[in-house]
């Protein structure tokens, strides 16, 4: 992908993801989250990986997070008032944090392999999805049969958990 | 063209945006989303890794399914996860983390 | 071998032993069998005196270096000492039954001085230092149990307690002593030191140290100063005991090792000199408190005091030949006079003070005249037996010392004021209480020994008596300036003594400073409250800062620091949690990629 429209798609994902960081109404979290979502989306696609781009955009931007939209309306939470800082934790989670990028600037530029160009691919006879999906059904059979277990369960356990107590 | 290094710098920025939102924020359901903001930085970092490392002219797609199984599991995850927050909710009548600290010594 | 030192040995200790193990409830046989004992020592004892001399031993812990031997030394010196020994210990046995008579302990009375007759015998017997130590133990046990035999009194239970604790202060440096003489020259015998000392090339301070250690169980055994104090004391003893024991026999044993082991002291002129003035302080001191006394018993042992420091003063001034021969004689006239006051003091029920005592001339005859001859002998009037003893010291004085020799004779001086103020007071006159009124003589089982004793005391000084005993030459030959001088001091304090006291019914001289013994008792109170408050506060220091809180509330309270500090990381704050996860992250990413 040219450099540029790589550039604008980060540029896109990174400032939303702050936003949802910064904002203090959570609708508005949520909102920049998905646009978030978009970007990180389109960088998938620019990578090669279709499949993935479009499953990104379906279950995040489309399941995940509407039902964080739906437990914000449930919840009925209005904006954040401003309630006192904690100096303490905010200065160490700050600290954190650049400690953090210090690390990954360092380990970014130290990695010399990164620097290559991609390389070529070939087009395949079958498209990216029928790849995922032979590796997926055939390598993968029994941690796909996990995943759809483990979902299963994850329902179960949210409706009980929110279940009212019975009157 | 964006090098591999460029697209692991992104994650990583990602990341640390997530990372910073779970330490800095006071609302239980932003802290929420700020750590899938942390998944989806690793997907992006794991993506990456699976066009960089070909096999045979086609990318590595063991990553992929990976980044598929990571998916799935975080919904999961984001639906009981907000199943136990509204259970808080209806327990405490708040989504202030410093006023859900009953689990300690 | 010969089985006479082993029966002479032996016997008291049987019969001390049947005693403690069989006999307690019969008291009278208890006392006939103690008795019995004493007699076969006594008689085996003139057997050994015609026989010539023994140095014999047998191992009896053998351990490759180090040999502890057990035997016996027959010479001169020990054939004289055993006679006294057993001859004074079986007059005053006798005496014991009728003191004695009405005491309900009477079984472990006579045990007990059975066990001293065994211990003080072993220590006469004794060829080697460490069978002497083990029996100069001994000796001080003896004493424990007999000053304490009527230990419901307090003050009879403190003063074997002082008796015992300062012997053992004598004991400690004597121990050293006979570890400093066998580290250098490898043996413990008297009769292999006496010749290899001189030769051995010890350095003259470690000769004289070794020397002043051993002199250390003398100045506790025979109360030297400092540590004279035990002797007043051990008073609360019965009168037998003190008799038999603080006057004639264990008290000489001090003396009587200085003589043995003369060898130490023969090469160093400086232990000789602190022994002679040592002996001749407290010779002096002890002269000095007694002319204040009122209490019977305490004069005579100020007495004994004064005359052992005599004696060791002999050994100071190089004659161990004339101390021994004033022990000799001492022990004669010494237990006479105990045995004379404990008549009167039996007769009087037990009063002790002299002041109200008095008109006893007619009344207790008998008593009254061997007291006489003891008080002459003891004051140095020839030609009794005191005379000539005491003579030999004072020549030997003015030979060596001059200046010991005028102090010895100002002591001479004393010895005879406050014994002739004792016996006026005590004997003439007129009865100054009920008691004294209706004395009278006390039965012939107690007066028999005064009467056997006396004997002795009159003509054992004589030269021709006294070569009989002393074979090798009785020490300094007295010389006319010596007498001269004896009898001069002798008719003065006789003298003083009658005048001061005659027909007083308190006493006209007050002294408080020797009344009161020169305040070293309360001195030493005040010493050894100091010493153990000091060394309690150091151990309480120690025991509530580093132990208490060192050790044991530090560790406790170590663990509850860090338990505390940890319980920190458990706080329900959520961010608290994502920041520690974070912060190791990054600590973790750091040390492998760029520190390791």
């Amino acid at each position: 992908m040219p450099a540029p429209l790589f550039w604008i798609f980060v540029l896109i994902m990174l400032f939303f993801g702050v936003m949802v960081v910064v904002n203090r109404s959570p609708v508005a979290s949520a909102m920049s989250l998905v646009v978030c979502f978009l970007g990180l989306a389109a960088l998938y696609i620019s990578l090669d990986a279709f499949f993935l781009g479009v499953i990104q955009i379906l279950v995040y931007a489309g399941a995940v997070m509407v039902l964080f939209l739906f437990i914000i309306m449930l919840l009925d939470l209005k904006a954040e008032r401003r309630r006192h800082f904690n100096l303490i934790a905010m200065f160490g989670g700050i600290v954190v944090v650049v400690l953090f990028v210090k690390v990954l600037f360092d380990v970014c530029y130290g990695f010399q392999g990164g620097n290559a160009v991609f390389p070529a691919i070939h087009n395949a006879e079958h498209g990216d999805t029928w790849q995922v999906g032979m590796a997926l059904f055939l390598q993968y059979k029994l941690p796909l049969q996990m995943i759809g277990a483990l979902v299963v369960v994850a329902s179960v356990g949210a409706v009980l958990l929110s279940k009212r107590e019975l009157k | 063209m964006a090098t591999l290094n460029d697209y692991l710098l992104a994650s990583g920025l990602l990341f640390t945006v997530g990372f910073a939102g779970v330490l800095l924020r006071r609302n239980i359901i932003i802290i929420f989303m700020a750590l899938e903001l942390m998944l989806n930085a690793a997907n992006l970092s794991l993506v990456g890794f699976s066009r960089f490392h070909t096999q045979a002219g086609l990318p590595d797609y063991n990553a992929q399914v990976l980044v598929f199984f990571i998916i799935t599991v975080a919904a999961a995850e984001v639906a009981v996860g907000l199943a136990v927050i509204v259970a808080l909710f209806r327990a405490k009548q708040t989504t202030h983390i410093e006023d859900l600290n009953t689990l300690k010594f | 071998m010969n089985s006479a030192p082993w029966i002479i040995l032996f016997s008291p200790l049987l019969a001390a032993a049947v005693i403690v193990i069989a006999t307690q409830p019969l008291k009278k046989f208890s006392s006939y069998l103690s008795v019995a004992a004493v007699a076969i020592s006594f008689l085996f004892s003139l057997t050994l005196f015609g026989s010539p001399d023994q140095d014999l031993s047998f191992n009896w812990i053998d351990l490759g270096v180090f040999q502890v031997r057990i035997g016996y030394l027959i010479d001169g010196f020990s054939k004289m000492m055993l006679l006294v020994v057993t001859g004074v210990g079986f007059l005053i046995h006798v005496y014991s039954i009728g003191y004695m008579h009405d005491d309900r302990g009477r079984s472990r009375y006579f045990a007990g001085l059975s066990l001293f007759m065994f211990s003080m015998l072993g220590i006469v017997l004794a060829n080697n230092f460490i069978m002497m130590f083990i029996f100069w133990e001994l000796v001080g046990v003896s004493s424990y149990i007999l000053i304490g035999h009527w230990f419901e009194r307090p003050s009879a239970a403190d003063a074997a307690n002082k008796a015992l604790i300062v012997n053992r202060i004598g004991d400690f440096g004597f121990m050293l002593g006979i570890l400093m003489v066998w580290s250098a020259s490898g043996t413990v015998m008297f009769g292999e030191l006496a010749s290899k000392w001189s030769t051995l090339g010890i350095g003259a301070t470690y000769a004289t140290m070794a020397a002043l250690f051993v002199f250390c169980g003398a100045v506790g055994k025979s109360a030297q100063f400092p540590l004279h104090v035990w002797l007043p004391d051990a008073m609360e003893g019965p009168t037998p005991v003190s008799a038999l024991i603080h006057a004639a026999t264990m008290v000489a044993a001090g003396v009587y090792m200085l003589a043995r082991v003369y060898f130490l002291f023969a090469g160093s002129a400086a232990a000789l000199a602190v022994v002679l003035w040592i002996g001749v302080f407290t010779s002096l001191l002890a002269a000095l408190m007694a002319t204040q006394q009122s209490d019977i018993k305490r004069v005579l042992a100020y007495s004994t005091l004064s005359q052992l420091g005599l004696m060791v003063s002999a050994i100071g001034l190089g004659v161990p030949v004339s101390a021994l021969f004033h022990l000799f004689t001492h022990a004669f006239f010494k237990a006479l006079l105990f045995l004379g006051a404990g008549s009167v003091i039996h007769s009087l029920h037990n009063e002790q003070n002299m002041w109200q005592m008095g008109g006893l001339r007619k009344k207790m005859p008998l008593t009254f005249w061997t007291f006489l001859i003891a008080t002459l002998a003891l004051s140095g009037c020839p030609p009794l037996a005191g005379f000539w003893s005491k003579d030999g010291i004072v020549a030997a004085a003015f030979e060596h010392n001059l200046a010991a020799g005028l102090v010895i004779s100002v002591i001479n001086f004393f010895t005879a004021f406050y014994m002739m103020r004792l016996f006026v007071v005590a004997f003439l006159g007129t009865a100054r209480s009920e008691a004294a009124e209706h004395a009278h003589e006390s039965p012939p089982v107690m007066t028999v020994p005064l009467v056997l004793l006396a004997i002795p005391s009159l003509i054992a000084g004589f030269p021709p008596i006294e070569h009989i005993f002393f074979p090798n030459g009785g020490g300094a030959e007295p010389s006319i300036g010596a007498i001269a001088v004896s009898l001069a001091v002798f008719v003065a304090g006789i003298a003083a003594g009658f005048v001061l006291y005659r027909d007083k019914n308190s006493d006209p001289v007050s002294i408080p400073l020797f009344a009161n013994r020169f305040y070293i008792d309360q001195f030493y109170a005040v010493l050894i409250k100091w010493t153990q408050d000091a060394l309690a506060g150091v151990a309480a220091f120690v025991d509530r800062w580093f132990i208490d809180g060192g050790l044991v509330r530090g560790l406790g309270g170590t663990t509850w620091g860090f338990g505390f500090a940890l319980r920190f990381l458990q706080i329900g704050n959520l961010q608290a949690y994502a920041f520690l996860f974070g912060f190791g992250v990054v600590l973790l990413l750091y040390l492998i990629l760029f520190a390791a």
